[in-house]
């Protein structure tokens, strides 16, 4: 009697802390496997055990009750990951100060937006879900898996990817801040002293407390412990490498300063994101160690885009930079295969040099490239069946598999995918991009700065 | 393209020699630095030659041995296109070549004609976010007589970086209010708007609508209706003055006065000239419809049409044509299915709509029309139809398929030369040329490529 009392409440403990992660098996057939690290591999097998890739060869025979899939003619590419994106969350800035390490994404994930179906749809089955760049030391984000259909958010997140945070230099953090709010920084002197100054308090709330932890051990000490800060604890743990940087940066000259100020503190572990202007401080980059991950070609919406090249990608591969393509948006994310090809078109990159952009480094750039980010025995199984190569232009992601579960079908899915209907909207509202304002995706939230200034200069 | 790779290359055995140069002097060495400073010379004395002139060519040019795709005419495997005095002399595979016309062999190439991208601001705007930068959005809700050409910037950034991928005509559209100009097509070459200017210009109405505007947007359902609607009246009103207008200037054999707005307009009413109506929800799709055969409009087209295919028969009985796009979007309501978007202009054309394929406008990215046009064949459309959507179609559209949108004999020499489908992201085009003149294959996007693919110095210096 005992024991089953027992069981019964620790089945139903482990069922809802971490069995809500559905994991499948499958034997995926005769497909041309793109593992991205180990070469192409023609009319090859691929079989899943339990949301794990168990074997991968030719002819290989399907357990017995595992589901086979046919992929003759087709194309098995490791599932995509974006390292920038900002969907299936219900906040993005915290714009109320340049330094804002204290707040989390993890607090609103969101797990009934249709948006992680359609990035499924594109093959995408990882996504750093990052806050805004309002800040010039944002809030942490969270890496999330594309698990649609779960109502809990905690089941998206990626259990023990490393924690992540999002910095901004340039044109963001000095309109919010100092355009805006008539506070530093308004200048890219500023930002870098916000940033300087931020690391120094954590340095010194750091010593403070170790002083205090040492003295503790002393009987007859009799101090109190200093003021908790979590903000601060945040950025000690930056210091302490703890927390992988990714920094919103576009201009060379903003790079340099940011490498400069990790040298001086210590930190290693830096990803710049969109970085146009990276392919100007490419050897200064792989010299330090820092990746960068970029836009294809998109370039001319700000000032600070304005000298970019659509080669950018190219060159920071070349110079040895371990580079990633993201989209910052929810509708580029669907088409991430074809924005990895254009390196080809702009730079000649090989195709497994364009795959490993949206796969294998973007799964460095979050410190999980030896669970995703490629076809290999081990690994999580989130794999991508693709008719046609994934970098033509013809290519249709068909199936999208997550942790050995089918997620998408395009030929049997429902056309209706929501998990959430919103009674109040009307099923007439139809909603079209600003194509002017498109790019500005992390700006969200901190618009009620930047609408007047947007929309002001949009009048003009 | 291929020449900067030949040009890299040779930049870089450049830097070795120069290297070995600055090495420690053995004999061996000397020889190789001789050697060396031979190469160098003759690498110098190649590079200089094979430098791109930042000027376009005009001559008479046979391209020769190519596959042509002529669009209208099929497929002309080893054929020639001969170009003389900017216009397409000849086209086939027993084209005589006259004596001193320069041959360009493209052996493995193929020919098109230059594709037309019929949604863009190009040449008015160079970074869409900064307004001093931009001049497609002037003050006023009725202004169509603000005319797109007057503001084109032939030294736009965003033109070589277009033209070079095989983009060679785009109609650039002013956006703002509801009547926010005159439209312009232009051709990607020139130094003044009239020697850009392609033949066709097109007042723009931006159809009074009741879909969102994006995240911005934070307006209600109702609130949205109720501008939809004054929108709806107010255009009725000016509509009714431009009649009114047209009435008595032709009583009055144009004295009517000076009524700038009500001047462009009638033109329209007229019927000689298109009106380019932007609309995207499906109901509002259908009141446009309405309204242009009320006001029997007799040269209208429909652009955008997002949700085109929900009402696509009802667009096909119209006879309406569309420029359709931009194709890369989210689709319009969260229950739609996930590609619609992709399989609008197939949908559309399978309903036996006239249909052209736009790129989107706002970004300066219109170098991406062959790939929006690629999507829609990806998600359905036939191949050949999407190839006619971004060359022939929109020509017909505007009046201007005499000249552009084919490889015909008699037709302007526009048109690109690459290595493979145009549509495949990894094709590349090698030569360009915009009636007649052959456009150098740089912009400022690959001279920083040039630059920086090996900076020097690197880190140190």
């Amino acid at each position: 009697m005992k024991k089953t009392k027992l069981f019964i409440i620790l089945s139903f403990l482990l069922t809802n802390t971490f069995a809500q992660v559905e994991k499948g098996s499958l034997l995926i057939k005769n497909g041309t496997v793109l593992t991205v690290t180990k070469g192409t591999l023609e009319q090859t097998d691929v079989l899943v055990k339990d949301g794990k890739i168990a074997q991968i060869g030719k002819n290989i025979a399907a357990p017995a009750g595992v589901k086979v899939m046919d992929a003759t003619n087709h194309f098995v590419m490791p599932g995509i990951i974006d390292a920038h994106s900002h969907i299936a969350l219900d906040a993005i800035n915290e714009a109320t100060s340049p330094v804002t390490a204290e707040v989390a994404e993890a607090d609103v994930v969101d797990p009934l937006t249709v948006s992680i179906y359609r990035a499924l749809g594109g093959g995408v089955t990882t996504i750093h879900a990052m806050h805004g760049s309002a800040n010039a030391i944002g809030g942490q984000c969270e890496t999330l898996k594309m698990r649609y259909g779960t109502y809990d958010p905690e089941v998206l997140k990626m259990e023990g990817a490393p924690r992540t945070i999002k910095f901004a230099l340039g044109e963001n953090p000095t309109r919010v801040h100092g355009e805006g709010n008539g506070i530093a920084p308004r200048t890219r002197m500023g930002v870098e002293f916000v940033i300087r100054q931020a690391f120094s308090e954590a340095k010194e709330y750091a010593a403070t407390w170790e002083k205090y932890n040492k003295n503790k051990l002393v009987k007859t000490f009799r101090g109190v412990p200093p003021n908790y800060n979590y903000r601060l604890e945040v950025l000690s743990d930056i210091l302490n490498d703890k927390v992988i940087v990714h920094c919103h940066s576009y201009r060379a000259d903003e790079i340099y300063m940011m490498l400069k100020v990790c040298k001086d503190f210590g930190i290693k572990r830096i990803v710049f994101q969109h970085v146009n202007e990276g392919f100007k401080v490419a050897p200064e980059l792989a010299a330090y160690g820092a990746m960068a991950s970029v836009f294809s070609d998109w370039w001319a919406y700000k000032f600070e885009v304005y000298y970019s090249t659509a080669y950018n990608a190219a060159i920071l591969t070349k110079n040895g930079v371990v580079t990633s393509i993201n989209s910052d948006d929810a509708e580029m994310m669907r088409h991430l295969y074809h924005e990895a090809a254009k390196t080809q078109k702009y730079g000649g990159l090989s195709d497994d040099e364009a795959l490993s952009l949206i796969t294998i480094n973007p799964a460095k750039q979050l410190g999980i490239d030896n669970r995703v980010g490629s076809i290999e025995v081990g690994k999580e199984a989130d794999i991508v069946i693709f008719k046609n190569h994934p970098l033509s232009i013809y290519g249709v992601p068909m199936f999208t598999i997550v942790d050995g579960v089918v997620k998408f079908d395009r030929e049997n899915d429902a056309d209706d995918q929501r998990l959430f209907v919103d009674p109040k909207q009307s099923i007439e509202t139809a909603s079209f991009r600003d194509k002017v304002n498109e790019h500005d995706n992390c700006m969200v939230d901190a618009e009620n700065n930047l609408n007047s200034i947007i929309f002001q200069s949009d009048k003009k | 393209m291929k020449n900067f790779q030949l040009i890299t290359s040779k930049v870089s055995n450049l830097q070795k020699v120069g290297n070995l140069s600055s090495t420690k002097k053995t004999t061996s060495m000397y020889l190789t630095t001789t050697l060396g400073l031979v190469v160098a010379f003759i690498c110098l004395f190649v590079l200089k030659l094979e430098a791109q002139s930042p000027k376009g060519k005009y001559r008479n040019v046979a391209l020769t041995n190519a596959t042509v795709e002529t669009i209208t005419k099929g497929t002309i495997a080893n054929g020639t296109v001969l170009i003389v005095e900017g216009k397409i002399a000849g086209v086939g595979t027993n084209v005589s070549i006259p004596a001193g016309t320069e041959v360009i062999d493209c052996k493995g190439l193929r020919i098109y004609p230059g594709m037309i991208d019929a949604g863009t601001n190009l040449g008015l705007s160079e970074i869409s976010t900064i307004s001093r930068t931009t001049d497609f959005n002037e003050i006023g809700e009725v202004i169509p007589q603000m005319k797109a050409l007057t503001a084109i910037n032939p030294n736009a950034s965003a033109i070589p970086v277009t033209r070079i991928s095989g983009v060679t005509t785009t109609l650039s559209i002013p956006t703002g209010g509801m009547l926010a100009g005159t439209a312009a097509l232009i051709n990607l070459h020139g130094y003044t708007p009239d020697q850009m200017y392609a033949g066709f210009e097109g007042i723009v109405l931006s159809f009074p609508n009741t879909g969102r505007r994006g995240f911005f947007d934070r307006r209600t359902d109702d609130e949205i209706k109720k501008a939809s609607e004054k929108a709806l009246s107010s255009l009725n009103d000016v509509w009714e003055k431009a009649t009114q207008y047209h009435k008595l200037d032709s009583a009055t054999k144009g004295k009517a006065g000076y009524y700038p707005e009500l001047q462009a307009l009638v033109s329209v009413i007229r019927g000689e000239q298109t009106l380019l109506v932007e609309v995207n929800a499906s109901k509002d799709i259908t009141a446009a419809m309405k309204w242009l055969k009320e006001k029997k409009i007799k040269k209208p087209i429909l652009t955008g049409v997002a949700e085109g295919w929900r009402v696509a028969d009802e667009i096909a009985k119209s006879t309406i044509p569309v420029i359709a796009g931009g194709m890369l979007e989210l689709p319009s309501r969260d229950y739609d299915r996930y590609d619609k978007p992709y399989a609008n202009p197939g949908l559309l054309k399978k309903a036996g709509v006239k249909v052209a394929i736009k790129s989107e406008s706002g970004n300066n990215n219109y170098r991406n029309l062959p790939y929006h046009a690629g999507f829609a064949v990806a998600y359905g459309m036939n191949k050949e139809d999407a190839l006619k959507a971004i060359t022939i179609i929109p020509a017909e559209l505007f009046g201007v398929a005499d000249k552009l949108g084919s490889i015909e004999v008699g037709k302007s020499a526009t048109l690109f030369i690459c290595n493979g489908d145009p549509f495949e992201t990894k094709t590349q085009v090698s030569h360009v040329f915009i009636e007649g003149w052959q456009i150098p294959m740089v912009s400022r996007q690959t001279e920083l490529y040039d630059e920086f693919l090996k900076r020097e110095p690197g880190v140190k210096k």
